[in-house]
């Protein structure tokens, strides 16, 4: 059997989800025996996500053009894509702003402007620093996906019983109180 | 005395005329999920959670205002029913600012466990984020009208068993919210005696005691429903 290309991949979220994620433990050795790691935050030092990865757990919402460009990669060169914690299944705590009516300039504002900086200006570095989407998304609003995994972030339980239930029947669904968000 | 017979998901069930179906259905242990319902208040039929397929009717209907009568074929599980009650669930959570990870009423919350009985993964429609105030000027309450899916249970406990009616409706459609006095700040009301109930009877983390972190608001709707038993036995001994 040919070995499994596993992905993970960090967009607009607080990393909590691959926090969790490593608390796979042993189980981490056992993803290690069956499939190459070939792009995560995590798990490799590898730059550029690769062609034909069979699955990816995405962490995180849509928040800048940067992760914008990065989701429709991810979409492209990967059969199954899960939707990975509350940030990237609803856009959680990181689309808070979405309720302020000029959300990019008022978050910039409040973030770089007002707490009087020493330096006080707003980050403007064309082609480093990503631009800010007029609204931050969940990623099945951008891009089809495949799997969710609610939780903020999903206990490492919940994490095995997806990567489990897909590494036996190609897909996964959760039950229960494996549902929960928050 | 039973005096109609109706048919709930195939069961022949004997029902007193004037009860609903959603009382019929419970007594029989037929469960038919719902979030305005409070054991002890009037039903509004006003969440949607409760819609089940009256056979022969084009459109689902309130489990909690349809009245029994003979002859009536009632499914609370079919395909349609499910995914009715999927959806009417996601656009709860579409409709308003429902952040669990953040929220006081996190794990202890009847509309973030309804999703995961109804089996959502996910919102299918655009979340509105609607920009809504929290109001802190009661003394031991707050409001966080980004928590509330405008079920009235607290005008409806406030008004049928404080008799205050401290809280009301206000606005149309996609505006509508609740307010106290008219729309003063609850600090100022004139009306409301303090008592609590609409904290206890809230589903959400709308109405809450201040000073609780995420987790940690945890309600007794049951009460409401305790409250109005005692006080028909204490009729009961005049």
């Amino acid at each position: 059997m040919p070995r499994l290309k596993f992905a993970t991949v960090w967009l607009g979220g607080c990393s909590g989800c691959h926090m969790s994620f490593l608390d796979l433990d042993e189980f981490l050795f056992d993803i290690a025996a069956i499939a190459d790691v070939v792009f995560s935050p995590v798990g490799t030092d590898a730059k550029h996500y690769p062609e034909g990865v069979d699955v990816c757990l995405v962490e995180g919402a849509v928040c800048n053009e940067e992760n914008l460009a990065m989701i429709k990669k991810v979409r492209e060169r990967t059969r199954i894509l899960v939707s990975f914690g509350d940030c990237a299944v609803t856009g959680n705590v990181s689309a808070i702003r979405n309720v302020l009516p000029h959300n990019v300039y008022q978050v910039l504002e409040r973030a770089y402007l007002d707490p009087d900086n020493l330096n006080p200006r707003i980050p403007d570095e064309p082609g480093i620093v990503p631009p800010l989407l007029d609204k931050v998304l969940p990623i099945h609003a951008v891009v089809p996906v495949d799997v969710y995994i609610p939780g903020c972030p999903p206990p490492a339980s919940r994490i095995k019983e997806v990567l489990v239930q897909i590494l036996q029947t190609g897909t996964a669904q959760l039950q229960g109180r494996d549902l929960q968000f928050g | 005395m039973p005096d109609t017979t109706l048919t709930i998901n195939g069961r022949q069930i004997q029902a007193q005329e004037g009860q609903t179906v959603f009382e019929v259905a419970r007594e029989a242990g037929i469960r038919i999920p719902t979030l305005c319902h409070l054991d002890g208040l009037t039903n509004p039929g006003s969440c949607r959670v409760c819609m089940v397929e009256a056979v022969g009717a084009s459109r689902l209907v309130p489990a909690c205002t349809t009245r029994v009568s003979a002859n009536l074929v009632i499914e609370t599980n079919s395909d349609r029913v499910r995914d009715e009650r999927k959806r009417v669930v996601e656009f709860l959570f579409a409709e308003r600012n429902h952040v669990c990870a953040v929220c006081v009423a996190c794990g202890h919350c009847e509309l973030q466990d309804l999703a995961i009985e109804v089996g959502m993964d996910h919102v299918r429609f655009d979340y509105q984020h609607p920009h809504l105030e929290l109001d802190f000027s009661h003394h031991l309450f707050g409001v966080d009208h980004n928590r509330c899916v405008l079920c009235t249970r607290c005008i409806r406990v406030c008004d049928e068993i404080e008799g205050a009616h401290t809280w009301d409706l206000a606005g149309w459609g996609t505006d509508t919210h609740v307010v106290t006095d008219q729309g003063i700040p609850w600090g100022e009301s004139k009306t409301c005696t303090s008592c609590g109930k609409c904290v206890q009877a809230c589903p959400t983390a709308a109405i809450f005691v201040k000073g609780s972190t995420v987790g940690e608001s945890r309600k007794h709707p049951d009460e409401i429903g305790f409250l109005v038993k005692s006080r028909e036995n204490l009729h009961c001994h005049d």
